[in-house]
């Protein structure tokens, strides 16, 4: 059994006191590097608002800020175990399992290690996302970025910066309640492809709780085809907070992340085309691994709601 | 060395611009425009010859004249500027018949500058952040108007590699604005108006009008050989465009986009053709570090395009335009180009001095 590690979400883990930059790392603005062509927009003075190159808005930023530190700390209490395997510079490629009928374990991974290590994490999700009104402008000014690999690869390689990515993608929330904790696919192990050609290790995280929060009861695929979306369930939010609330309410599950062991390719970075065979057998590994202390954890869980 | 350089669309405002540019390098020793209508922009030594695009006109000027440089401009990147057909005609049958003579055997051509445009990159939601120049579109093109650019494209990259020792550049524009240029998002800001669509903010990309045509000089000068995306540094949120250009945003539904704007269009109240309205929703990027790599450096960024057209139309709201018109008189100009009664000044007469005696008797160049 791993040595736990329990924090209270507000400490810095692995920060001495005294230590000389650590107050850099409380500051309320997580000064975010602009795009790679960009930089050199920075001295346009003919614009008029703090929209950068891949849409983010730190104004955007600092409410959704506002608002994650309220479920970060009260409402979902999340805390971290091995913190310090996310490595403090350079690229890395975060992999996470994905569960909640609008999974809230995206945020507060983005939000817990801009806090607490002061790096911005840029949250890659389905371009699906674009095409909803208004809900994916949002989403791209809070730092969303639609997940292509290209994108990917600049994250990753040309800013050195971490990118956070599910590899289940949309199967992973929109599982029914009895398959909770149960990873799905890992797509077709693109992920890992990426991380190769980017020379970045992959830190697979275990989430605990977003499968409690938002929990599936029951799936209506027939309005899903009417109104074109991946899935429109009913959740148990919908029974205890109302139709209307419980499609925005969480229900309020303790949240555990666990850092894994980076994972090292030893593969050349930069080429075309990596053998079809050792990427899925690196995603497998992968999502064997995450199975396993997802299990762990499981069977240390005292209760659904407080930890 | 002295080129010789045949360009297309001299009547349109590119063709225009570019000659109007390229007469100032000594180095060029001819420049002949092509157009179907006169030439609006007043130039000093370009000869004009009226010509469609139909291919056996074209083989016969360019081997009469013995051109090293084709810079063609006349590609439509506007599909509201002219029915589907004549787009087609104009783009795919024009080009098409431009790169037969261009490659027709014993020809003079080493040198073809084609501009594009960004538009051949489509705008889906499945796109990258950036286009570089070799990533390939998400989705096939749908648009009429697309769908003949990636056709020119298509012709352009056979030419290129049928014709090895011929230097082919191949400049994709991003949404082009300026003090002059009549684009649809230019006339939507003129009426000050900046159609969105509800819930949609995307990013785009702008190039200033002067930046083209200092990509285009360059390219011809350097003989770049590649494809390149131009566009000014920078993207910005539409809503942003609209606030530099104090325009009104007219939110558009995001669900029967064209059904429901096209009593406004009808009644000219809003420009929304196809590959503008798709833009609006997924917005673009293009990756420039390539020609930027070249040493290319823009004057303009996106936003500061957007700043400097918005300055041009606040002086036109008040004065109106200043500049008188330009009327094409072929008698004026062959009498300015080639009568001995005029007086040209030294400098002129230097670089015009190997072809003037041969072009005022009659006979060809040697």
């Amino acid at each position: 059994m791993p040595a736990r590690q329990p924090r209270h979400p507000n400490e810095r883990p692995g920060a001495p006191a005294g230590d000389p930059d650590a107050g850099s790392f409380r500051a309320p603005v997580v000064p975010f590097p602009s795009a790679a062509p960009a930089e050199r927009g920075a001295e346009d003075d003919s614009r008029r608002s703090d929209v950068d190159e891949w849409g983010r808005s730190e104004r955007v930023r600092r409410l959704a800020r506002a608002a994650g530190r309220f479920y970060y700390e009260r409402w979902f209490r999340v805390e971290w175990e091995h913190l310090e395997r996310i490595p403090r510079q350079g690229g890395a490629l975060l992999v996470a399992n994905h569960a909640g009928a609008i999974p809230p374990d995206a945020p507060m991974i983005m939000h817990g290690i801009e806090d607490q290590l002061g790096r911005p994490v840029y949250g890659l999700a389905d371009f699906w996302f674009r095409t909803v009104p208004v809900v994916g402008t949002i989403w791209s000014r809070a730092g969303g970025v639609p997940a292509h690999p290209d994108n990917a690869h600049r994250i990753l390689h040309e800013q050195g910066q971490l990118a956070l990515v599910f590899p289940e993608g949309i199967k992973g929330p929109q599982k029914h309640v009895s398959e909770r904790y149960r990873l799905r696919r890992f797509g077709r192990g693109g992920f890992v492809e990426t991380a190769m050609r980017a020379g970045v290790p992959v830190v697979p995280i275990a989430s605990l709780g977003a499968e409690e929060a938002m929990p599936i009861l029951y799936k209506v695929p027939a309005v899903n085809r009417l109104l074109k979306v991946p899935y429109l369930p009913v959740t148990a939010n919908h029974l205890v907070f109302g139709p209307l609330l419980g499609t925005v309410a969480y229900l309020p599950a303790k949240f555990r992340f666990r850092v894994l062991e980076p994972v090292h390719f030893d593969v050349e970075p930069h080429q075309a085309h990596y053998p079809r065979g050792r990427i899925m057998d690196a995603a497998e590994e992968i999502r064997m691994r995450l199975q396993e202390e997802l299990f762990e954890m499981l069977s240390e869980r005292r209760s659904v709601w407080f930890g | 060395m002295a080129r010789r350089i045949l360009l297309t669309g001299l009547d349109t405002f590119w063709g225009g611009k570019v000659a109007k540019a390229l007469e100032r390098d000594p180095e060029i020793e001819m420049l002949l425009g092509m157009g179907t209508k006169t030439p609006t922009e007043p130039l000093e030594r370009t000869e004009f010859v009226r010509a469609d695009q139909s291919y056996s006109l074209l083989s016969r000027i360019v081997r009469a004249t013995e051109v090293d440089t084709i810079v063609h401009t006349f590609l439509v990147v506007d599909s509201s500027s002219m029915s589907g057909r004549a787009l087609h005609e104009v783009n795919v049958i024009g080009t098409m018949n431009l790169l037969a003579a261009a490659g027709a055997s014993g020809s003079s051509v080493r040198h073809v500058v084609v501009k594009s445009s960004s538009l051949v990159y489509g705008s889906n939601p499945e796109d990258p952040t950036w286009f570089a120049e070799d990533t390939p579109r998400s989705r096939p093109p749908r648009a009429r108007l697309e769908r003949s650019l990636t056709e020119v494209e298509s012709y352009v990259r056979d030419f290129a590699d049928e014709n090895p020792e011929v230097a082919v550049t191949l400049l994709r524009f991003a949404n082009v604005l300026g003090p002059d240029i009549d684009t649809p998002i230019s006339r939507n800001l003129s009426r000050g108006v900046m159609p969105m669509i509800a819930g949609f903010d995307p990013l785009i990309q702008f190039v200033d009008e002067d930046d083209v045509i200092r990509v285009l000089e360059t390219a011809v000068r350097t003989r770049l050989d590649g494809v390149f995306n131009v566009a000014g540094r920078g993207r910005l949120p539409v809503s942003e465009v609209a606030s530099i250009a104090s325009a009104w945003r007219l939110p558009l539904s995001p669900v029967l986009t064209h059904q429901l704007a096209a009593p406004l269009v009808r009644l000219r109240l809003l420009d929304l053709p196809t590959e503008l309205e798709r833009l609006l929703r997924y917005g673009r990027g293009i990756d420039t570090a390539r020609l930027e790599a070249t040493g290319f450096e823009f004057e303009c960024t996106s936003a500061g395009a957007v700043e400097r057209f918005a300055a041009a139309s606040r002086l036109r709201r008040t004065v109106g335009d200043a500049l008188p018109t330009y009327r094409y008189e072929a008698d004026v100009e062959a009498f300015f180009r080639h009568s001995p009664a005029v007086v040209r000044s030294a400098e002129a007469a230097e670089a015009a001095d190997p072809s003037q005696p041969a072009e005022t008797s009659g006979t060809p160049a040697s």
